[in-house]
């Protein structure tokens, strides 16, 4: 509502002389109905700056929930020294306490960066309240950031070092920022004291802290003023930076008096992703969105809805980064709004909405525009009569095929309209005729291949026979159509270690053969009849067979492996059947086997943080690049089962299971009684999922943009055609559009992604999706338009394909860089005038720093050797095929707290923040990102609870080595039980349970994903972010 | 005194060795005049029941380059305890063992009856016969239900320790694990790609010991531990398993598409088993047993492509050079041949089929090595079944008729050298002072290595007559040839066989008439026809028939009486007379014209013809005709058109055929069906007698003949008309219809042009 969205008082706001000039305007904010609810929050943050003084005076602007706005406040130099405290204890102290010193011994030189990163919260706070921090800033720019942090510093500026002359004057800000938000911990304790000295040389800090409090209360406006004035200055700087490095010895110390007073940033003040999610949702939740409206912004992912297609697809097909195009490309370079389309094709619908309509147009094949080839649907405009149309997205006059002429009514409409789901829906399906199908022959229904990895420890740990014996029940759930009585799939297995073991289980046989094929250098498919074939049909060769796999291979001690062959096998296996198809491949250990495809053990940690790095993200060898296209070229679709020990290398065999649209699940360090749950599920999942074969996807615009990159678990052989092997109702791709001309802003922007594929029976189909979005020529209309959840979903699908192609740094610097841009430009364009020390949001961009700040965080943009290679290639992997849904609780994870749920409610317990702040000793919390669950057990949670849930009398009685929780009878497991299966229904990956108690080793785990914290292994926190942030957009502003 | 005939015959029958001349020119000159060579047709393993092996070594010459053994021919010193081999003229101790030998007492290879003695030796540990089936599975459904049938069958037949194997191959090629329980397993070759044999090795998972040794040494059969391979099994352990495991096999399960071959690799199936066994079995008693219903059509040692519009190669492709697939299918089985060889295998082909299989690329595989060649149309015929069978069969010992890994070495007396040989066998390239500069067959050697044996296996050798001309008949009035070849007993015995034959000198100047009453005519006969056949597989056909025209005339020449320029006045002794008639037949046997013969069908007559004995030889040259009749007793008749008569019976016996031809009035008689009427019992039994007798040649020969039973005016009867002498034909008309016989719609020569031809060259000045 707000144009000016959010506006975030920075807390750290710290009374200066001159400052009262700036507070009307931030008064002003506040007062502003427009901004909506977070008031509340808005307040806090300014507590723990300026502590409760401005609290109290803010309050009164809350009212709206929509802005948020930090109060920036004159900063005082006095305010700075605490707030730096302050801010990162919680976090920082606990891991950056160590760290801390180590950098004071390079002080001189480095003291600057390093101190700054430390406390980033802190250091925001200086910036944005405190101009006086510029002092040091100044220095700090020239000297420091290249020097101590250079990492850091450059990571987030990229773009700095061309600005450095005008960083300078933000300077302080921006070097503060900057690296507390990499790894703030080295570099905590140096910044602070210098900052001091800067405010108050010598001791003063403390006293000068407390003062600050009261100051922020007023200073809200001032703080800006100065800081300008400071950056303008920078000739004292130099000076400041000299005497920082006096200032360290005494940091640590002071830091433990600064953190007792309150000038921490209340996180409470910072927009929050929970309270956007839960607005949305009672706004939204339960209603009916239809479609009908061009460019109208549906609810977030997180909101349950039931959706009716009224001519444009369903967000759950098609969600957008932002539902208003800018008309001109000028206008889109100036936003840097990405724009993007996340498309999921196959989508599952719930069953209380349609399922798409089956169009046939008979012998001829759909209706199609001449020119652009677009498939009849509701943007065509019906002319002269009906006798023409004309396509909405190359304006081609078309006659209308004889067959389909239709008279007008007289709004020039089709008297079957309504009875046309291409003239009225957003989705529907066409019948493909033969021209659509490979070589003009209609497709035969796909198979499954089962390909079983004997090797010594995979059958040593038992996974064979747990694979055997359950795929003697998967296999009674194979997907078919709901019409059919069975399953059109045929399935066919293979096992291996060095050699392929191929089984011919052709129902007529008494028993299975086995067929080894040992040229592994130029495999080939031995058999043919009898290699796939009906379940049904040869249920008692298969069960002999899945009987007898386990025992055959009892004695094997084969330890090496191939990998290359075995989908190389399976391809060709299917190319030899000449229908497209998926394997499952189980695979464990590195291939080390004398074969294509052959990989060394390259976890080379030594090249992370250099240019190299990327090549980690790269397969090792081309061969794998020429399987992929092989795999596609077949509609081959390899789901990948990885059950690693040590490192092997996902980058390389990943590679032709994201390129085929295929899935990758990976569990570590496999063992029987713990993943077996979570594997089985997964592999049910993923065999019952109804998917699309041999798809090629094309994403047709209006004239004016057209797409231009595709992300997702795709293969582009051309510029154009998105081709995917499979793809399933998990798989999104997200496409980016870019403009070549003006768009019209009456016609709006169009798009139709149309997707033709095989069905699980066999049948070729043409899937049709419609999106209509409003164009504007206002960038404020853009940005009331975005989704953030959907811009996140972009962001870290193109950043995770730059990963591969460029330096990491760069990558996170043009991340940050972007964000600050783009919220830069809102804040210049579309906000009310204001301070410039102002932050001031979208509305619908609140919550984009702290998505951004935990993509930024994540281990795939994370260069720390900590990190597996593996962990982070698989990561990256898969996200490429995510969705909105999906990135979101990946990037946010859901916490809830379990024990104040309530038992008898059907609703799911409301989600908190992810910061540790939120959790209680008391308290007992449930996390879930999609692929991991954990159960958090605070020391003294409530025995009773306990009881209820583990059926154990302690805290101390809880087994922890335990992937499931026990049945109990009591409500509390009941429910809590019930919440998790909500939970993992909707995602894709079936979540592991980790169990993890307070102040225990495993917790370090845990606590990753509490992403609004300061990172274990870097990262900063969301409020130092959201300041480096801010130092940056007014960096650009200025 | 014995007729030569009857000497020839004793001959024969003692010590399987039948020469073209039983008296020798005694010099390099006047042999080189006789213009047939001296050579001779060896059965080394001749059947002797009447010879009893013993259990001893052979006594050896103890020169280093003559080892010669023992022989009746030797001059012994009984009391000195001495002897002389009687080729290198070497004195020698007997051993130890021989102390108490005396005139009265002689060991047995001192008797004369004794010129042919076999030894058994212990040497090396046995290993069991190995048989590998390597059966195809592009078969129609009934061929290869039948084929299963056989092998099955032929398990029961198989020693029980013997050692079985199964590949089988159609577009890719299967080694099958043979002691699985549960589930069968094999391994899967890809049916295009080429592989060594280390590494078929490595890709079986075979271990390999000391291979490079054995690679060093080949030619000695080396001590072979007993290696288990899953691969090779005892018959007794797996026979259930092995009649399952055939029982489920399947034809081959890739489609094929319309106008489409189906893709059978049996280049590298082949190439899996010599590779299979060579790792595993080196120089033991091998039989790998092709069994194949097609061309192969892809990979090495493919033959034709696998459209159905592109024909298999014809004769006149190959004289145009227009077999695009030959001159490397050939190559490819060459090679594996001569693997198998030099390890000491054999490699049998079953190729039934309507059309060709590709034996003309794929023979060498079974000329080398001693294997069979079988060719039939279909592997549910009884021509197939029973040939297969009889492979099984024994002897009067119990024993099976095969031997192994045989090699024949050959010593002479000084005055001869040897030239080479032609049968079934690879050279050993020993050299020795016994071995002649010049080359005919398989030559620059005296020892030969023959993968495979049957009792009937018979080799020709040919010699030279080194005496110089002036020098004096050499001492004692006779040359000696000793064979002696060491195999592998169906029993898994070594044996030794020594046979050692002299026969006299004469000097041709003046004691021509004694040599040339020493002709053989029939060793002759199939001496020259193997050298022709030998040639003809390299050389231009046209060029081998006139080369063999000049040695007849030359032979003519030099032995008929005549007057110059007076051809009526040309005469032929006896021993002579038939030899023009052979030639005249071998001329148009399908051994030297290839006409209206696939390129198949010459290759697998010509095989035939390179290892039978005399006796068939000649029928394949000749083909026995008898006729029956009212008239009398059932008598051998000319093979000529003129005893084509429509109220005989004929049976004619061409070694691959066996046919029965029904005069015209016969075949009336019996469509009018009087062999039913109780009167006309004698004219069912003339029907019958026939019957009998081409079953008593169907029972014995191997492979089994194509029996043809037809009559007057039925198209099976080109086969006798094929045959016989076009005495009469559509071009001679004033015979038509007035004699007796059947006219011939041919164009070729009768014999009696082409005597009068002879006649009139050999009399000719010119020549």
């Amino acid at each position: 509502m707000s144009q000016q969205g959010y506006v975030a008082t920075p807390p750290y706001s710290q009374p200066q002389p001159g400052m009262g000039a700036l507070s009307p305007p931030l008064r002003g904010h506040y007062g502003d109905p427009s901004h909506s609810a977070p008031p509340a929050g808005i307040m806090k943050p300014a507590g723990p700056l300026g502590p409760t003084a401005p609290v109290g005076a803010l309050p009164p602007g809350p009212p709206n929930s929509g802005a948020h706005q930090f109060g920036q406040n004159g900063p005082n130099i006095s305010g700075y020294p605490q707030q730096r405290f302050p801010g990162p204890p919680p976090v920082n102290n606990a891991n950056s306490a160590a760290p801390p010193y180590p950098p004071p011994s390079h002080l001189p030189p480095a003291s600057y960066p390093s101190p700054g990163s430390a406390s980033a919260a802190a250091q925001l706070g200086h910036q944005l309240g405190a101009m006086q921090i510029h002092d040091y800033g100044p220095g700090m720019a020239s000297g420091s950031p290249g020097i101590l942090a250079p990492p850091l510093a450059a990571s987030f500026q990229g773009p700095p070092q061309l600005a450095q002359p005008s960083i300078l004057q933000p300077g302080p800000q921006m070097l503060a920022p900057l690296p507390s938000t990499h790894n703030g911990l080295g570099a905590t304790p140096s910044l602070p004291p210098a900052g001091r000295q800067d405010g108050l040389p010598g001791s003063g800090p403390p006293a000068a802290s407390f003062p600050s409090l009261p100051l922020p209360g007023q200073p809200p406006g001032p703080g800006y003023p100065p800081q300008q004035g400071a950056n303008y200055g920078p000739p004292q700087m130099p000076g400041a930076q000299l005497t920082s490095p006096a200032g360290f010895p005494g940091g640590p110390a002071q830091m433990a008096g600064p953190m007792q007073p309150p000038k921490k940033l209340d996180p409470d003040s910072i927009p929050s992703p929970i309270q956007v999610i839960e607005n949305d949702r009672s706004t939204r939740s339960g209603q009916v969105y239809t479609t009908n409206i061009r460019g109208q912004v549906p609810p977030l992912v997180t909101t349950d809805c039931v959706i009716q297609d009224q001519g444009n697809a369903s967000p759950r097909y098609i969600r957008c980064t932002t539902y208003c195009f800018p008309s001109t490309s000028d206008m889109a370079k100036q936003s840097q709004l990405p724009l993007a389309a996340i498309i999921k094709p196959f989508a599952t619908v719930p069953p209380h909405e349609v399922p798409l309509y089956l169009v046939n147009h008979g012998e001829s094949g759909p209706v199609r525009c001449n020119r652009c080839k677009a498939y009849m649907c509701p943007f065509m405009q019906f002319i002269e009569g009906g006798r023409k149309y004309q396509c909405g997205f190359c304006s081609c006059v078309n006659d209308v095929p004889p067959f389909y002429f239709q008279h007008l009514d007289h709004i020039g409409r089709r008297l079957d309209h309504y009875e046309r789901p291409e003239l009225s829906l957003g989705s529907y399906e066409y019948v493909a005729t033969l021209d659509y199908c490979r070589n003009n022959k209609p497709p035969h229904p796909p198979a499954y291949i089962f390909m079983i990895d004997v090797s010594y420890s995979n059958v040593k740990n038992g996974l064979v026979k747990l694979i055997c014996e359950e795929l003697k029940t998967v296999l009674e759930s194979l997907p078919k159509e709901e019409q059919e009585e069975t399953s059109a799939i045929r399935v066919g297995f293979v096992t291996y270690n060095k050699v392929l073991h191929f089984f011919n289980v052709k129902s007529n046989l008494a028993q299975p053969q086995m067929m080894v094929v040992t040229d592994v250098a130029e495999v080939f498919v031995p058999l043919l009849d009898g290699f796939l074939v009906n379940y049904q049909e040869s249920k008692a060769v298969i069960h002999n067979l899945l009987d007898q796999i386990p025992e055959i291979f009892a004695d094997s001690n084969e330890n090496e492996t191939v990998f290359a062959p075995v989908v190389q096998a399976g391809m060709e296996a299917l190319k030899a059947a000449d229908c497209p198809g998926k394997l499952y491949i189980f695979h464990s250990s590195l291939p080390t086997a004398e074969a294509p495809g052959k990989l060394k053990n390259r976890d080379d940690r030594k090249l992370i943080n250099t240019d190299k790095e990327k090549t980690l993200f790269q397969p090792q060898t081309n061969i794998y690049e020429a399987l992929t296209k092989d795999c596609v070229a077949n509609g081959c679709c390899v789901n990948l089962f990885l059950f690693p020990n040590q490192y092997v290398d996902v980058a390389s065999m990943g590679l032709v299971t994201l390129q085929t649209g295929g899935t990758l699940h990976k569990y570590n360090n496999f063992q029987k009684h713990l993943d077996s749950q979570t594997f089985l599920n997964d592999l049910r999942n993923d065999v019952q999922k109804i998917t699309g074969f041999d798809a090629i996807m094309r994403v047709r615009t209006s004239t004016g943009f057209r797409a231009t990159d595709f992300f997702g678990a795709i293969y582009m052989n051309n510029t154009t055609d998105v081709e995917m092997a499979g793809v399933d109702c998990d798989k999104a791709v997200t496409v980016e559009f870019k403009h070549d001309d003006k768009l019209n802003e009456d016609s709006g922007a169009l798009i139709q992604c149309a997707v033709l594929y095989t069905t699980i029976s066999g049948q070729r189909r043409l899937r049709i999706h419609n999106i209509s979005l409003n164009c504007s020529s206002q960038l404020a209309d853009l940005y009331k338009s975005c989704e953030t959840d959907a811009l996140i979903n972009f962001f870290a699908k193109s950043a995770f394909t730059a990963v591969l192609t460029q330096p990491l740094k760069t990558v996170r610097d043009i991340l940050v860089h972007q964000t600050a841009h783009m919220l830069a430009c809102y804040r210049k364009n579309c906000a009310s005038p204001s301070a410039v020390s102002q932050l001031i949001l979208p509305d619908a961009m609140k919550v984009f720093p702290v998505y951004m700040n935990s993509l930024l965080k994540n281990c795939v943009l994370l260069s720390r050797p900590e990190i597996s290679v593996d962990e982070r290639a698989s990561q990256r992997q898969l996200v490429m095929s995510m969705d909105v849904a999906d990135t979101q609780i990946f990037f946010y994870p859901q916490l809830i707290p379990i024990h104040t749920m309530d038992v008898k409610s059907e609703t799911l317990p409301a989600a908190i923040r992810c910061s540790e702040e939120r959790l209680s000793e008391g308290g007992v919390f449930l996390l879930a990102n999609g692929l991991q669950m954990f159960l958090w057990l605070g020391v003294s949670a409530p025995p009773e609870l306990i009881q209820g849930i583990f059926n154990v009398p302690s805290f101390t009685h809880i087994n922890t080595d335990v992937t499931s929780l026990p049945e109990v009878g009591s409500p509390y497991s009941q429910k809590l039980r019930l919440t998790m299966s909500n939970i993992q229904q909707k995602k894709p990956y079936s979540m592991k349970l980790t169990i993890v108690k307070q102040r225990e080793q495993p917790e370090v785990v845990f606590r990753q994903f509490l992403v609004e914290d300061k990172g274990l292994y870097g990262g900063a926190s969301y409020v130092d972010f959201l300041c480096c942030v801010h130092k940056e957009i007014c960096r650009l502003l200025s | 005194m014995a007729t030569y005939l009857e000497f020839i015959q004793q001959n024969e029958e003692q010590d399987g060795v039948r020469f073209s001349w039983n008296v020798w020119p005694s010099s390099r000159l006047e042999a080189t005049r006789m213009v047939v060579p001296l050579a001779c047709l060896l059965t080394p393993l001749k059947e002797r029941p009447d010879l009893p092996p013993v259990q001893y070594e052979p006594v050896l010459c103890t020169r280093p380059t003559c080892k010669a053994v023992l022989n009746p021919l030797c001059q012994v010193d009984y009391r000195a305890k001495l002897w002389a081999c009687n080729f290198c003229f070497q004195r020698n101790q007997f051993p130890p063992a021989y102390a108490g030998i005396s005139e009265v007492n002689q060991p047995a290879e001192l008797m004369p009856q004794f010129s042919t003695i076999e030894y058994i030796v212990q040497r090396g540990p046995q290993t069991p016969l190995i048989f590998l089936y390597v059966v195809d599975t592009c078969l129609e459904e009934e061929d290869l239900q039948a084929l299963k049938e056989s092998l099955q069958m032929s398990l029961s037949l198989l020693p029980p320790d013997a050692l079985v194997g199964l590949i089988t191959f159609g577009r890719m090629v299967q080694v099958h694990e043979l002691s699985c329980e549960g589930i069968s397993k094999s391994y899967v070759f890809r049916g295009t790609k080429d592989l060594t044999a280390k590494q078929i090795q490595d890709m079986l998972g075979l271990t390999k010991p000391a291979m490079s040794a054995q690679q060093a040494r080949p030619v000695q059969p080396q001590v072979q531990p007993f290696i288990s391979s899953r691969f090779l099994q005892p018959v007794h352990k797996i026979d259930m398993n092995l009649t399952d495991l055939l029982g489920e096999l399947q034809r081959d399960p890739w489609p094929v598409t319309q106008g489409k071959r189906p893709l059978r690799s049996t280049g590298v199936a082949l190439s899996i088993a010599v590779g299979l066994l060579e790792g595993t079995f080196p120089n033991t008693g091998a039989r790998i047993m092709l069994f194949t219903g097609g061309p192969p059509t892809q990979g090495p040692g493919m033959v034709v492509g696998d459209e159905l519009k592109v024909p298999i190669r014809s004769w006149h492709d190959i004289e145009k050079d227009n077999a695009r697939f030959m001159k490397k299918a050939t190559k490819h089985y060459e090679m594996l041949a001569n693997r198998t060889a030099t390890n000491g295998h054999c490699i049998d082909i079953y190729a039934c089929a309507l059309d060709q299989t590709g034996l003309l690329e794929m023979k060498c595989c079974a000329n080398l090595t001693g294997g069979y060649m079988v060719m039939g149309d279909s592997f549910n015929t009884s021509l197939f079944k029973q040939t297969f069978q009889r492979v099984f069969s024994r002897d009067f010992n119990g024993d099976f008729r095969m031997a192994f890994g045989a090699t024949l070495d050959v010593k002479t007396s000084r005055e001869l050298k040897i030239l080479g040989a032609i049968g079934p066998c690879i050279s050993l390239n020993v050299k020795g002072p016994c071995v002649s500069e010049n080359e005919y067959g398989i030559s620059g050697t005296s020892q030969w290595k023959i993968c495979s044996l049957d009792p009937t296996s018979t080799l020709a050798i040919y010699f030279e007559v080194v005496n110089q001309h002036n020098a004096p008949i050499p001492q004692g009035g006779r040359g000696a040839i000793q064979f002696v070849t060491q195999y592998q007993h169906s029993s898994t015995q070594r044996r030794i066989r020594v046979t050692t034959v002299a026969r006299n000198w004469a000097d041709a100047q003046n004691q021509l008439q004694h040599i040339e009453a020493a002709f053989d005519q029939e060793a002759a006969a199939v001496l020259m026809a193997r050298l022709g056949v030998f040639r003809a597989e390299s050389e231009e056909g046209p060029d081998v028939l006139r080369w063999l025209d000049r040695q007849l005339i030359r032979l003519c020449q030099k032995f008929g009486q005549y007057n110059k320029e007076d051809p009526n006045s040309f005469r032929l002794s006896d021993s002579f007379s038939l030899y023009p008639q052979f030639m005249f037949h071998l001329r148009r046997s399908p051994f030297l014209q290839v006409f209206n013969n696939s390129p198949d069908e010459s290759s697998y007559y010509r095989h035939h013809f390179a290892r039978q004995d005399l006796t068939q030889s000649l029928i394949m040259i000749q083909p026995i005709l008898y006729s029956y009749s009212f008239h009398g007793p059932p008598e051998p008749v000319l093979l000529d058109s003129s005893s084509i008569l429509a109220d005989r019976i004929l049976l004619m016996d061409t070694f691959f055929q066996i046919v029965i031809y029904l005069g015209e009035t016969i075949a009336q008689w019996r469509k009018a069906g009087y062999q039913d009427m109780p009167e006309y019992e004698n004219f069912k039994h003339l029907l019958q007698a026939p019957l009998d007798d081409a079953q008593d040649i169907l029972q014995t020969r191997f492979p089994m003949p194509r029996y043809i039973n037809t009559e007057h005016g039925g198209s099976q009867a080109r086969f006798l008309l094929s045959k016989v002498n076009p005495s009469q034909t559509h071009n001679n008309l004033y015979a038509w219809g007035q004699e007796s016989g059947a006219p011939i719609l041919t164009d070729d020569v009768s014999l009696q042009v082409f005597m009068d031809h002879l006649k009139k060259l050999v009399v000719s000045s010119a020549s």
